[in-house]
């Protein structure tokens, strides 16, 4: 494994193992599943190998595997975790114990679809379902994105403003399968970079005994929720300084969401992780032939940066929300966040295209009709259809 | 494994010296075996001890926001995950522990009801032994879903009545026998697995001191008498984990590195099982006319336990 800063060739889960190995976590519980599994086994060789101190945990479910983590977390050290899919649904319940009682685990969350039917390519299915788990979520574009989020992840979570679990989203096989270039920091800069971990009221620290898991009646639940709700509410300051502290020192710039070439843009897109890149590609193409096109691609999810957001896209003429997930016989589940980042505004024409469910390819020509399509709602003003399935049999 | 884990005999008098770690004030039923089996674990214990804790009664009757009864550190999560739970603790543990961020020997018990153990939780309990955890699992079983209002557990005894099994006109409460949930975690090849009564303590702390003491992963099933479930007299509990013992429908045995041993062999003065259920109003449908053969049949069942666990004992014995 290399020791200093350099260009390298790996998959989105070879670099995340990569991330777990640097931060060196005290304990990882975890369970294999498509297409997170690499990650894990990769880990374990590190384990196994004595390149890390972390002791694994084999457990027998992603059930237990987040039920450990948590009882890990609490008993007072660093914690992570990967899974997909199935795994994460699996693991729903804990999800929610795990942010009520502010445990900073980290989690790398590789995309993928949720059954049924039984599909293990990417889609944002699990990633969606979290969405009200009260998890920090961070979505990746590539290996690069992937990486330098899991090595921020710690600082955020762990933050003492914060102290809440995060999951960084990576798509299943396109970017967890996929060789890319990129970079890594070294053994030392990421040490130095995510420090030690602080301890708040750990449950090992037997001379203080502590209660962790009250039953909590409808005279204290609310004041519970809301203080979780406000902590939450502190992570977009926290990611956008840690971003640029990250930024200034290893050079790589981030931000709650990613602007491509959005300053004048007339015609937006909307897109979370691999598919923005694609995307890019075919804005950069329109704007040779005069279109005004531009991608807004959200980085952090939850807490969602609504004002920020509203206020990036309030003057384009039309923003088609790419959503590779669904809410069936809703609205996609990033245009339902979309439309409200909007709704203070006297907003551009707003629709949503579903894409790329179960690992279904989107190619440059599909995107390239979509920019069409926002393009002539930019002229007329007219969405003729709010949500429609696209790259799909009619 | 020694068995010499006391510096000095137990005696009521010196362990009424010790510090209750499980306060009064907790909001347990009164009458419940619950609580009087947990005094008598901790009591057991000699320094630092960590809990995990399944939902279930004794969970929120000992620590209802913003109070706690419990004195040591004590952990809830979920309801199918105690077990998981410590394994995670526990790890950590170990982990800052080989750093020498911790220099304490602590030891770690893992609790849950019968239906947080033989049903939801025995996943996680399962993968917990058989990873190796050293930490004590302690079932208390009261034979049903006390907490949620008596409903069946697989550890709920044949033809009881409760409320998704209730004795009806076409069927007369419980069908099926219990799952025999100790002999299945000797079966996990665990260095100690027992079971004990509350009513016969010395045996039940001497139980839970072997079992901290031993090298891995351990289990206790104890009987915990629940007056609401049972519908027996709230001053009847530790009568009736006794009569459970002396009828041989609860045997006081353990399983020490693959060695088994019957604690309690009341020979020519084992009792009838209806000794037993005639104390207890969910079992007073088997008593009517008519029923006989379901008597009948809750002592075949108790008696083919008790033979096959003597044979256990001739074979695996000392």
């Amino acid at each position: 494994m290399p020791i200093t800063t350099k260009t390298v060739a790996v998959t989105g889960n070879q670099a995340i193992a990569e991330a777990f190995r640097q931060i060196n976590p005290d304990v990882m519980p975890a369970y294999p599943i498509t297409p997170s599994t690499d990650i894990v086994q990769r880990f374990s060789e590190f384990v196994n190998n004595g390149k890390v101190d972390t002791e694994f945990i084999t457990v027998e479910s992603e059930h237990s595997a987040m039920s450990a983590a948590i009882g890990a977390s609490a008993a007072g050290g660093r914690v992570a975790t990967a899974t997909s899919s199935q795994g994460m649904a699996l693991m729903w319940e804990m999800l929610h114990i795990a942010s009520g009682y502010r445990l900073p685990i980290l989690m790398a969350l590789v995309n993928r679809a949720l059954s049924a039917p039984l599909n293990i390519h990417g889609d944002h299915s699990d990633g969606m379902t979290m969405r009200d788990c009260g998890w920090i979520q961070l979505f990746c574009e590539n290996a690069q994105e992937a990486y330098d989020n899991m090595v921020m992840a710690p600082r955020i979570a762990e933050h003492l403003d914060v102290r809440l679990p995060i999951a960084v989203n990576l798509d299943g096989f396109i970017i967890s399968h996929s060789i890319e270039s990129m970079n890594y920091i070294t053994d030392e800069d990421v040490k130095s970079f995510v420090g030690e971990f602080q301890q708040i009221n750990p449950l090992l620290d037997t001379d203080n005994p502590k209660s962790i898991g009250a039953l909590v009646l409808p005279d204290y639940y609310m004041e519970h929720k809301r203080a979780q709700h406000e902590s939450t509410l502190k992570v977009m300051k926290v990611v956008e300084d840690v971003s640029a502290e990250f930024g200034k020192r290893f050079g790589r710039k981030y931000e709650l969401f990613e602007a491509y070439r959005l300053d004048d843009a007339e015609v937006v897109l909307v897109a979370l992780n691999s598919a923005a890149g694609t995307i890019k590609d075919e804005v950069d193409r329109y704007r040779e032939k005069g279109v005004k096109a531009g991608l807004l691609k959200p980085r952090l999810f939850r807490p969602f940066p609504y004002e920020k957001i509203g206020a990036a896209l309030k003057n384009a003429k039309a923003v088609c929300v790419m959503d590779r997930a669904d809410s069936y016989g809703g609205y996609g589940p990033m245009y339902m966040e979309i439309a409200s980042a909007l709704y203070p505004h006297r907003g551009p024409a707003l629709f949503n295209k579903i894409y790329g469910l179960g690992g279904r390819d989107l190619m440059p020509l599909d995107v390239d009709q979509v920019i069409e399509e926002t393009a002539e709602v930019a002229r007329t003003g007219k969405v003729k259809m709010v949500k429609e399935y696209i790259t799909v049999r009619n | 494994m020694s068995t010499t884990t006391q510096e000095k005999p137990m005696t009521l008098k010196s362990l009424s010296h010790k510090k209750d770690l499980l306060t009064g004030g907790h909001r347990m039923c009164s009458g419940c075996g619950a609580p009087t089996i947990m005094r008598q674990v901790l009591l057991a214990v000699d320094g630092p001890v960590v809990l995990t804790n399944a939902t279930g009664c004794l969970e929120v009757s000992t620590c209802l926001f913003p109070f706690t009864a419990w004195r040591v550190p004590w952990m809830h999560s979920a309801f199918e995950n105690s077990a998981a739970t410590a394994a995670g603790i526990e790890t950590m543990y170990r982990a800052l522990r080989k750093k020498g961020k911790i220099k304490k020997d602590i030891k770690f018990i893992a609790l849950g009801g019968d239906g947080g153990t033989y049903d939801i939780g025995f996943q996680a309990l399962s993968g917990a032994m058989e990873r190796g955890h050293k930490m004590l699992y302690i079932c208390y079983d009261n034979g049903a879903y006390m907490n949620t209002g008596i409903q069946r557990s697989s550890a709920t005894p044949f033809g009881a009545d409760t409320t998704t099994c209730p004795a009806g006109s076409k069927v007369p409460g419980k069908p099926q026998r219990r799952k025999d949930l100790t002999r299945i975690m000797a079966a996990h090849k665990i260095a100690y697995a027992a079971q004990a009564s509350p009513h016969n303590w010395k045996d039940l702390m001497t139980k839970v001191k072997k079992a901290l003491a031993a090298d891995g992963p351990s289990y206790m099933g104890i009987v915990a008498p629940c007056n609401r479930g049972w519908r027996s007299q709230t001053n009847d509990s530790i009568l009736l984990s006794r009569l459970a013992v002396d009828t041989c429908f609860w045997p006081l045995y353990e399983v020490e590195n693959g060695k088994w041993t019957i604690n309690y062999d009341p020979k020519d003065k084992k009792k009838p099982i209806t000794e037993w259920l005639k104390l207890q109003g969910r079992f007073k449908h088997l008593f009517a006319p008519g029923n006989e053969g379901l008597l009948e049949q809750a002592q075949k069942y108790v008696d083919e336990d008790w033979a096959s666990l003597k044979k256990l004992q001739e074979a695996f014995g000392r």
